[in-house]
């Protein structure tokens, strides 16, 4: 395929170069009635899962009709997309934090057809394009990292788990009836691009063997004194080996001091830690960001490890459909998850979500393990 | 005729979410047929190839990606991360499958004209693939070779009129709720705030001179839709200091069952009659609300603003004025050091576009100046804080000690005394004190 020049010109890389302009002005984005009414809503009510109502002071009414995206989304998807927009929403439309698509109508008549219209869109596979819901009193669309799609460090893939456990809890999406916003998210590494430490329900990809060490290749690719220093329990050291009558300059691993990070990995490719046997996921729940009622709070290892079973990960998604009913059938009204378990107590949690308590779920890692240590004669039996 | 088989990621196409096994194929075919006869400038079947890898990992429970090289555009030291295949004999079209993180309006609006334009140029110059979006915000662009970087640099920044996004040590691309343009909770202009600080330090953005990255998240209230209490070194969550307005009437109506509480966000299953008491009064965590005589009061001085008596009763309660914003510093997630979330900096600040966010502005680089002082080589500034005590940052952000800084003061004794801090100072005589003490 011929090279198609863009205009740039390699010999003189500043010539017309435009740079340091930033985003575009969220201004020039705003459908109409949006940027109407701008500081000045008054009040919104969510009509059914998937469609709010958003009534300004005065007295214009926007309504709002969202559905769900697999977020690693193509050209083609995009412009069906902009093709809905078009069609229902006069050209506009936006994309929530949690991957989910917004489309913005006058009436309700229309909100309810545009909402018909995308249940009814389907792939080829079966699976729905754009399924209504994410609203209120449910589970909204997974916030997630690329794993396996594109990531180097990654434990586990991200969009097939995500894409299994939606399917799994796909009706609490639709519908809302718990007793409070359930977010889950994903994050395939420990990196956490994906910040899974605040979730309801977080899935984590985790590492359980030690790095490899390419010996041959470290000190060409690496700087052995970052790699040193950025295990954070000292477990890397420098060292030398010999292999074949050849000295190479390397590193050595203290094993039993590897809290399987992958932060050396980042720093020097010759020590990988993927391992199809070793790697899998974790479970955390509890987390929370809202400051309602409760403080923000982070998410608790409940689930040490599930062995990777792609594509579907069973055994996971068993796991988490059974902590979301339970909480389901449990919690009060309003009560987040971890709420929920502050309440009646983490051994009870334990009990009711049928999950085995281990010595890995207890903290040893810093000073803020203590914290979670129990200091007080109240427990349940 | 699919290129590689891939029986497990077929799999992947029943049930109802959205399948991006699907979406994939449905790209591949796509390109294949290109009915617009458009001139790829990367391999034509980088989606196959793509599925042709996942599937690999899929059956081998490992990652077939390297380590990223350094690629990127000239003069920016972010904004593109490089990605190499470690099977390119077997997945040429992916063998070299860069990311473009494109910067995204804040709020995530979009014409439809402007997405079109962004997806003509990732159909000529990339997989075809995005992810709408990436986790700190950004568009991301997913796949492309090293030739067409500079090409689409060009035509983002030349036809577009949009840059790309951060990466590495620098700030990432800034980012907000929906704010005061669709949610009437908004205490501040959530988006042109963040607007306004992304494009005053977009130096500190495209070219790297932070010890680690550094995040910028701009909540409009405390119920904290993008996560910035959580997710951002520097987090901005609006609030208010004056009084929760209250409309009577309207509370008589959710009494009275005529509108549903909670915005109708419980209208799956039957919780039963609202419970004012019960579903208010109690649950509020500084118990400042009672319901008496059919009249709603509130001893607003003790009110936190947890939002929750609003968020359920959204046509009776409405937010205070004295409008601002609350700044947290330090969240991050858990690498190296464990998670963190952001701790209160500025309890209060107010927004102010007429003086172009001056006090904002004042905080924000007091607070670089001391980090990038005081910082080592990929530390976050939470860890910075937790080594050199939060007290250390608040003196460098001219922020004075206030007992909103903490949850509770002190359990330990071990102050670190300065010797100005002390009468007389720390030089004593030992000829003096043992004329008072024998040996």
């Amino acid at each position: 395929m011929a090279f198609i020049s863009s205009g740039y010109n390699p010999d003189k890389p500043m010539e017309n170069r435009i740079s340091d302009i930033g985003p575009r002005h969220f201004g020039e984005f705003l459908p109409p009635v949006i940027a109407k009414n701008f500081g000045k809503w008054d009040y919104h009510e969510i009509l059914e899962p998937g469609v709010l109502c958003h009534t300004g002071l005065s007295g214009d009414k926007a309504y709002t009709v969202r559905c769900g995206s697999a977020r690693l989304i193509s050209v083609t998807h995009v412009r069906e997309i902009c093709e809905i927009a078009d069609k229902f929403a006069g050209g506009f439309l936006r994309f929530t934090t949690r991957n989910n698509i917004e489309f913005i109508v006058e009436d309700k008549k229309a909100a309810l057809d545009l909402k018909a219209f995308l249940n009814s869109q389907k792939f080829p596979g079966g699976s729905m394009k754009f399924p209504v819901g994410g609203t209120g009193a449910g589970v909204t669309n997974i916030v997630h990292t690329q794993g396996w799609v594109h990531c180097h460090t990654p434990a586990t893939d991200a969009s097939g788990t995500v894409k299994a456990t939606m399917d799994a809890v796909f009706d609490d999406f639709a519908n809302m009836k718990l007793p409070a916003p359930v977010r889950i998210s994903m994050a395939c590494c420990l990196n956490m691009c994906g910040a899974v430490h605040c979730s309801d329900i977080a899935i984590l990809g985790i590492h359980r063997k030690p790095p490899l060490i390419d010996h041959e290749y470290l000190d060409n690719l690496c700087e052995i004194p970052l790699a040193v220093a950025a295990c954070p329990t000292g477990a890397v050291r420098p060292s030398k080996v010999e292999l074949n009558g050849k000295t190479y300059k390397t590193v050595a691993i203290k094993e039993e001091r590897c809290m399987f990070c992958g932060n050396c990995y980042t720093m020097c490719p010759s020590l990988p830690l993927s391992d199809g046997e070793g790697d899998g996921i974790a479970l955390m729940v509890g987390g929370k960001i809202s400051n309602r009622v409760t403080k923000p709070a982070f998410s608790k290892v409940v689930v040490p490890y599930i062995p990777n079973e792609p594509p579907r990960w069973p055994t996971m998604t068993k796991v988490i459909k059974k902590i979301l009913d339970t909480y389901a059938a449990d919690a009060h009204k309003y009560e987040r998850l971890g709420d929920w378990a502050n309440r009646i107590g983490w051994e009870r949690f334990f009990e009711k979500c049928e999950l085995e308590f281990s010595a890995h779920l207890i903290d040893d890692f810093r000073d803020p393990a203590y914290y979670t240590w129990r200091q007080t004669t109240q427990f349940k039996w | 005729m699919a290129k590689h088989k891939t029986p497990l990621l077929d799999q992947l196409e029943s049930g109802p979410w959205p399948s991006f096994v699907s979406d994939i194929k449905q790209e591949a075919a796509s390109r294949a047929k290109n009915e617009k006869g458009v001139q790829y400038q990367v391999a034509v079947d980088c989606p196959e190839d793509l599925l042709g890898v996942l599937e690999m990992s899929y059956t081998d429970g490992e990652t077939h990606w390297k380590h990223g090289g350094i690629v990127g555009v000239f003069g920016y030291g972010g904004g593109v991360i490089g990605r190499y295949c470690d099977q390119p004999q077997m997945f040429p079209g992916v063998a070299h499958f860069h990311t473009v993180r494109v910067a995204q309006p804040m709020g995530m609006w979009y014409s439809t004209e402007f997405l079109r334009g962004i997806m003509d140029i990732w159909d000529l110059r990339g997989s075809g693939l995005t992810n709408m979006h990436g986790a700190t915000g950004d568009i991301v662009l997913l796949g492309t070779s090293t030739p067409q970087l500079e090409e689409i640099f060009w035509e983002l920044t030349h036809n577009m009129n949009v840059d790309l996004g951060g990466s590495g040590s620098n700030l990432r691309t800034p980012a907000s709720c929906m704010g005061m343009s669709r949610c009437q909770y908004a205490c501040y202009d959530a988006q042109e705030l963040c607007y306004n600080l992304t494009q005053e330090y977009q130096d500190e953005l495209h070219r790297p001179a932070f010890p680690y990255k550094f995040k910028f998240k701009f909540d409009g209230c405390p119920n904290g839709c993008v996560a910035a209490i959580a997710r951002s070194d520097l987090g901005f969550l609006g609030t208010f200091k004056g009084p929760i307005k209250i409309n009577q009437e309207a509370v008589a109506a959710y009494v009275g069952g005529e509108i549903a509480p909670n915005a109708g966000a419980h209208a799956g299953r039957d919780w039963g009659k609202f419970d004012i008491q019960k579903e208010v009064v109690d649950l509020c965590p500084s118990k400042c609300i009672s319901y008496e005589g059919g009249k709603l009061v509130m001893d607003h001085k003790e009110c936190v603003r947890c939002m929750h008596c609003i968020n359920t009763m959204p046509q009776a309660l409405r937010i205070g004025d004295e409008r601002g914003v609350s700044i947290f510093c330090g969240a991050k997630a858990p690498i190296l050091d464990g998670p963190q979330m952001g701790s209160l900096l500025v309890p209060f600040i107010e927004v102010n576009k007429d003086d172009d966010y001056q006090a904002i502005k004042d905080v924000v680089e007091s607070v670089w100046d001391w980090w990038m002082e005081e910082g080592k080589n990929r530390e976050r500034i939470g860890e910075t804080m937790k080594r050199l005590g939060f007290a250390a940052l608040a003196d460098a952000a001219g922020i004075a000690a206030d007992p909103r800084h903490v949850q509770e003061p002190r359990h330990n004794p071990y102050i670190f005394w300065k010797a100005e801090d002390v009468e007389g100072g720390w030089d004593r005589d030992l000829a003096e004190f043992r004329k008072r003490h024998q040996r």
